[in-house]
Order: structure tokens, then sequence, then C-alpha cells
């Protein structure tokens, strides 16, 4: 199978893509995910926000199994994640994460951050996959600094650079667990506008983030945790005019008065 | 100094046997060290357990007794290998455990973020250690690797006297006891002979220190 034939982008809109039933999953005697249910279909762009140690990340990382579960399913395309090994990584391989400490190779080039997925894992020719790289950085204006390592670069560079590390996959669906919180105010900008047009061109997306202006603009649906569970999903518009339980009221209420 | 010059060339060959332990020694507990860290790091529970009971065993042990086990007790489980292999295989075991606890170490130099990175793009455990998190770990690695190698230059010497023989320290023993020339000629020439090699491995590896530094 070619990266290509696996383009998810527009095909299929609106099947069930990523899937999870009953997700509970326990820190010590912290229950961090609580009876979680939530389906996304494809070319769906869901943000999912809420107080800090709500579960938000925890959920958006046990998606690509970077955090396992207790108990109940996740699917993904119709299959469930497997437990461990080259199934698991083959999972991953159709999962783009970005973190919000970017996690760049240190060792690496911009470049060579790009392709090490491709060609280690797809066993794409090095040229075929510097080519792919270069046009995935032209399209996050980076491509003319291919050649540089992470630490040369600023932090909203280094996130974009992520987001092509990403995509240079051809991930069925994209996990952005706060990709912004590490930003200084003007380098967010240039980040939430990439993840806009990602959205725009149908690419699948789990965005967790604070960034309500990302979740007005961009998302189909707004997941609300709080403690652990899903609290209330609705459309941005509804959501953010006219929250329906108390906690995201409070929650709101809190962080739309500055 | 006229015993170590009328018995030059038994201080060379004294030489060339013990670079030949320490040549050996130094690839196979680089190799069995790096090893026995990727266990301890392992997804796989009973790799780790493996790991850990290793490095526990093998550097809690002194290691006369490993070479006292390798020489006479596999003989008595039916085991049967020259001195020479038995001596170095005893002292590639006992560095490993050193080795890869300098190892380990360097990997945890590494943010979890490095590698959870790598499997987040699909990177099986394998490629995300040789691609990712060694390469950065070895900066890190490098210095204590350093010393556990240059302690194990001079173990080497332990292995000699384990009945090897024809190493460095063994030659300084035969010119003195069986020969009877006087001690300090004789171990001041032994002793110039590890300082040749362990200076010439100080050296070595403070060029590697500066090589990994730049690759970044």
């Amino acid at each position: 199978m070619t990266a290509q034939e696996s383009s998810p982008v527009s095909a299929g809109r609106g099947e069930p893509l990523v899937v999870l039933k009953d997700v509970q999953k326990h820190f010590g005697q912290l229950h961090a995910l609580k009876d979680i249910d939530l389906t996304v279909t494809r070319g769906e762009v869901v943000v999912v926000i809420g107080p800090s140690g709500s579960g938000k990340s925890t959920l958006c990382r046990t998606i690509n199994r970077l955090e396992t579960i207790d108990s109940g399913t996740i699917m993904l395309d119709g299959q469930p994640l497997p437990e461990e090994g080259k199934e698991l990584a083959a999972l991953r391989a159709e999962v783009g994460m970005v973190f919000q400490s970017f996690n760049l190779f240190a060792h690496k080039t911009i470049l060579e951050n790009v392709t090490l997925g491709p060609i280690k894992v797809r066993g794409m020719k090095k040229a075929d996959a510097d080519k792919r790289a270069m046009e995935l950085l032209e399209r996050v204006g980076i491509a003319h600094q291919a050649e540089k390592y992470a630490a040369q670069l600023s932090g909203g560079q280094q996130q974009r650079v992520a987001i092509a590390r990403a995509l240079a996959m051809d991930p069925k669906v994209m996990l952005f667990d706060e990709p912004t919180s590490a930003l200084d105010p003007e380098m967010i900008k240039e980040v939430l506008d990439v993840m806009v047009d990602l959205a725009e061109q149908g690419m699948t997306m789990v965005v967790v983030t604070h960034e309500m202006g990302f979740a007005r603009t961009a998302a189909d649906r707004v997941v609300f945790m709080a403690d652990g569970a899903i609290v209330e999903e609705n459309t941005p518009e509804e959501f953010f005019t006219n929250p329906s339980s108390d906690r995201a009221k409070d929650f709101l209420g809190k962080i739309l008065k500055h | 100094m006229d015993p170590v010059i009328d018995n030059l060339d038994l201080y060379w060959s004294g030489f060339l046997r013990s670079l030949s332990i320490i040549g050996w020694s130094l690839v196979g507990s680089l190799l069995l060290g790096t090893l026995i860290a990727a266990f301890r790091v392992s997804p796989v529970a009973s790799l780790r357990a493996f790991g850990s009971g290793w490095v526990t065993v093998v550097r809690n042990c002194p290691l006369t007794i490993v070479l006292f086990f390798m020489a006479f007790g596999l003989p008595e489980l039916g085991v049967n290998a020259s001195f020479y292999l038995f001596g170095v295989a005893g002292l590639i075991i006992y560095t490993s455990a050193f080795v890869c606890e300098a190892i380990r170490s360097g990997i945890n130099s590494v943010s979890a973020g490095q590698a959870e990175a790598a499997r987040a793009i699909g990177l099986p455990f394998t490629l995300t250690l040789t691609q990712v998190v060694l390469p950065q770990a070895l900066r890190a690695t490098v210095p204590p690797l350093g010393s556990v190698q240059i302690a194990m230059f001079k173990n080497s010497a332990v292995v000699g006297a384990f009945g090897v023989g024809g190493d460095l320290y063994s030659v300084g023993r035969n010119l003195t006891s069986a020969q009877g020339f006087s001690y300090i000629p004789v171990l001041t020439g032994v002793a110039i002979g590890y300082l040749v090699i362990t200076l010439a491995a100080g050296a070595l590896l403070a060029v590697i220190e500066r090589k990994v530094a730049i690759a970044r």
C-alpha cells in the first residue's frame, strides 16, 4: 500500500473513524477517564476543551495508545486498537500526533525529522521521501529551514514542522495535544493557521486546546470534559452561546471574562 | 631499567596479549551491554526482569568470582574451552553489567517525549531505540562508558592472572617471581604498558566526545 492510497481527505466523509466505547482509565486512585463514549467521523474536527486535569490530554493519547486504557474499546477505522508490537506500530503510523512540547528529534535535521517515518516505516525511497517532505515543509512555511536542527527554530516553527512530520505519514486522523500551549502568543497564530488549513482540507482532527477562537472557527463539534468525563458535546455555536451544563457555564464564565 | 630493556620482546608480546583481551572484551561488552540495556527498557516485562536480574547479579559479584565460575564452574557442567576464552567471556559478562547501566543512564537523559514522538509516527520499539533514543543517549553515555571501559582494561590483568597468562601482568609476575628480577623496574615497565593503552583510550574518548557533541 502506498501512502497516497490511504489518503483520507474527503473520502467517505461522515463514516465513523474513531470510536471510543465505555472507556475507563485510572491513574492510581484518580479516575482519569470515566465512561467515555465518543465517535469521530471522517473529515470531522472535534475540539476537546475543559479545565486542567479534566482528562482531555489523556483522552487524546489513548487514541494512539500512548496511554493504555483499563477497560472499554477504541476502534480506528473499524479495527480495535492492537495491544502491542508491530500491529500497534502500524496503527500509530495511521494516526498523526502533535504534542504540546513539539518533540522534534533533536539529533536530526528538520528534513530528516519529516522523512524518518516515511523511510523507516513506509519503506519509501529517500529521494521520494525528501520530495514529499519538502512539499509538506513548503505547506507549513518552513521549507527554507530544512537543513537546520530543531533547536535553531522558534517554538512556532518547530510545531509547524511537527505537523508536517505527522502529515508525512498520510494519517487517517490527526491528534493535537494542546499544540499551542507552550507557545508565545505571537506564535500561536502561525500554528493555528496551519491547523485551520488542514481542517478546511477535510482532515479528521481531534484537537485538545484552550484556543476558543480555533474551536469557534474550525470545529465541527466541541467536546467539553470535566473530572474525566464528557459533560457536554455540541456545535461550537451552541456550546459557546448556550452551554447546557453548569460545569460548562462555570468554565466558560471564567475563561471568557478576560 | 635493565630488566625491562633486556626483556622488551616479552613485554611486547605481553602488551599484544593484553590488547587482544581488551579488544575482544571491549567489543563484546559493548554489544552485550547494549542488548541488556535494550532489555531493561523494553516493553516486554520478562525481558526487563531478565535485564535487571543480570545487572543485579553480575554487577554485585566480584570479578574473580565470575571468572571462577567461568573457568571452573562451566567445565563441571561439561562446557570446555581455553582459559583465554573463559577469561575473555568472563570479562565481557562482568563489564556488560556496567555498560548496560551507563547506557541506561544515557537513555534516561533523553526526554520521554522523543520516544513518544517516534512511537507516534509508527516506529516499532527497535527502531525507536536505534533511530531516536540511542543516538541522543550517546552524548550522555560516552563519559561514563569511557570510565567503565578503562576499568575493564585494568581488569584484564585479573584475567591474565587467572591462568590465561602471557599478558602484561603475567609477564611482570613471571619476571619477578620466577626469574627474580627486582620489582620496581619490572612493575614500572608493566605500568607503562597499561598507561599507554589507557592514555590512548582516554585521548580517543575525548575525540569521540567532541564528535557526538557536534552531531546535534
